[in-house]
């Protein structure tokens, strides 16, 4: 593993009201880590998430991100386009709604082919093939290449708006509660998946969950909100197991287990 | 040229001076960044939204004492919207107009551009439906200004390869979208893509008003206008088998008449000047 940090966070802050937003967040991720966010609704989870991934501007604070190319660029000091090509090249965004993450009125296929025609790519041969591709790799089914995703039921969405995001091979991927509405064996599969992808890929993902078990599977390392506070973190089975913090405990005690 | 009286009561071209100003400098602004769509204080226009209204503004704001105005509806001089709009200018500026695409300075068109190529001393003024390409897939006019600002034009090759995947080849036919000047996409209002190669370095100045949108904008003569297509799904416009019912015509664009209640049909020039002009030739040299 890489010594370089691919994303560099130093005291973001974002915050609405008093407690409402982010405060003061620091950390380091490096090259095919996986960090979770955990929280309970309100923490600021989501906040953070939109504030490393460019699509919201904090109140204070830096974030460095280490480029393919070897650079290291302040978030917010670049420009409109390059943040937005970052998110488009070197980054995949996959939101709790697919909704909110996938083109509904055009086909699946279209929707896995985006990136690659925003990027250049102009073969049509080679985006249907890389969008059949992709649809086998995240286990749908090929013939339905070119429904809708309205059509699709909302585990599907979930896997093609992965598709689509992962089609350009990017290094970093923000994950804001991707199994949230999804019923138990649909999110069982779905995490399985991801799993398998994060590793297979060597993906670094920034994931935002409230569901401790999801972040279990697929976190290495955890950092846990409250009122727009850190309040622990550490590796994964450690801050899971052996909770240090009164809200971690009561996070860990609170989890069902039927 | 010489114009005659115009109706009492009314400014040259139906609109005041001040308005003409306002769209003429739109208008060099839309020159100035070909094809990127200026915002501009449309006014209202005796007759409905749809009909004309930008294109009608923008003649307004173009047309001279010595112009010569032709105004063509799907390619023909005589359908009820070229007509009218015709003679509203004929009384309200007494400036001549002409059916003869040779003879006119000024040409406002909706849905085609005439057969004979045109030359630097005319203008071709567009009526505009929808100015955003983007449209279709993006409904937020601020996402869309913005997506044409950073040149996030990716979307733009969604619809063709909806088109591939649906039918097997691009079916888009008209308003097909294109890049003006290796920048801005731009939609060419819904001309057939036939006439997309003839706004390629046009040696005639391309004017697009847009009433209801409330947008102009322009392609300067000579200026690069690329359709946007495929690698291996190249550009291409349409054929025909048959050719013109009147005049013979093998290159021109066709338009499908019904000629009875038992399914014949014909097919026929759009360009009603040109069918005319060729048909003249033909009696002369016969």
């Amino acid at each position: 593993m890489s010594t370089q940090p691919l994303l560099q966070v130093r005291e973001i802050t974002k915050l609405y009201a008093a407690n409402k937003g982010c405060a003061d967040v620091s950390f380091d991720l490096y090259p095919g880590e996986v960090l979770g966010i955990v929280g309970e609704s309100g923490s600021g989870k989501s906040t953070l998430l939109s504030c490393l991934s460019a699509r919201l501007a904090p109140d204070s604070g830096s974030i460095h991100y280490h480029n393919r190319a070897g650079e290291s660029l302040d978030l917010y000091s670049l420009s409109e386009s390059r943040q937005r090509q970052l998110q488009r090249t070197e980054w995949g965004i996959v939101h709790q709604h697919a909704r909110d993450g996938l083109r509904m009125g055009v086909s699946g296929g279209a929707n896995i082919g985006e990136r690659l025609m925003a990027t250049g790519e102009r073969h049509y041969g080679n985006l249907r093939g890389t969008a059949e591709q992709w649809m086998s790799d995240v286990e749908l089914d090929i013939d339905r290449i070119d429904d809708k995703p309205t059509t699709y039921s909302g585990g599907m969405q979930q896997r093609l708006q992965i598709a689509r995001n992962l089609v350009t091979h990017p290094r970093l991927v923000f994950m804001d509660e991707p199994t949230g509405g999804l019923d138990v064996s649909v999110q069982a599969r779905l995490l399985d998946l991801l799993r398998r992808l994060v590793t297979e890929l060597n993906l670094a993902v920034v994931i935002v969950t409230h569901d401790l078990a999801v972040a279990r599977l697929l976190a290495q390392r955890l950092i846990v909100m409250r009122r727009g506070e850190v309040v622990e973190t550490g590796l994964t089975d450690q801050v899971l197991d052996d909770p240090q913090h009164a809200y971690t405990q009561l996070l860990v005690s609170s989890v069902l287990t039927p | 040229m010489s114009s005659s009286p115009i109706r009492a009561g009314y400014n040259f071209a139906y609109l005041d001076e001040q308005t003409k100003r306002m769209i003429r400098r739109a208008l060099l602004k839309a020159v100035a960044i070909p094809g990127y769509q200026v915002p501009f204080g449309g006014r209202e226009m005796p007759m409905p939204y749809g009909w004309g209204t930008g294109g009608m503004q923008v003649t307004a704001a173009v047309i001279g004492h010595d112009d010569c105005l032709k105004v063509i509806d799907q390619g023909a001089d005589d359908t009820t919207n070229a007509v009218s709009i015709r003679a509203f200018f004929r009384d309200l500026t007494g400036v001549e107009t002409t059916e003869q695409t040779e003879e006119a300075t000024l040409i406002q068109t909706r849905h085609r551009i005439p057969e004979k190529p045109l030359r630097e001393d005319q203008i071709l003024i567009y009526q505009v439906p929808i100015p955003e390409p983007l449209r279709f897939i993006e409904p937020s006019e601020v996402e869309t200004r913005k997506m044409h600002a950073l040149e996030d034009y990716g979307v733009m090759h969604i619809k063709l390869y909806e088109d591939i995947a649906q039918f097997g080849h691009i079916a888009t036919a008209y308003g097909y979208p294109v890049q003006v000047n290796g920048r801005f996409v731009m939609d060419p209002s819904p001309i057939p893509k036939f006439d997309n190669p003839k706004m390629d370095n046009s040696p005639a100045l391309q004017l697009f008003g847009a009433g209801r949108e409330k947008r102009i904008y322009a392609v300067p003569p000579y200026t690069d206008v690329r359709s946007l297509d495929f690698e291996d799904h190249p550009f291409e416009v349409q054929r025909w088998e048959a050719s013109c019912a009147i005049c013979g015509s093998e290159e021109s664009f066709l338009d499908e008449v019904v000629m009875d209640d038992q399914g014949h049909h014909e097919f026929i020039c759009s360009d009603t000047d040109y069918c005319r002009t060729r048909l003249a030739q033909q009696e002369e040299s016969a």
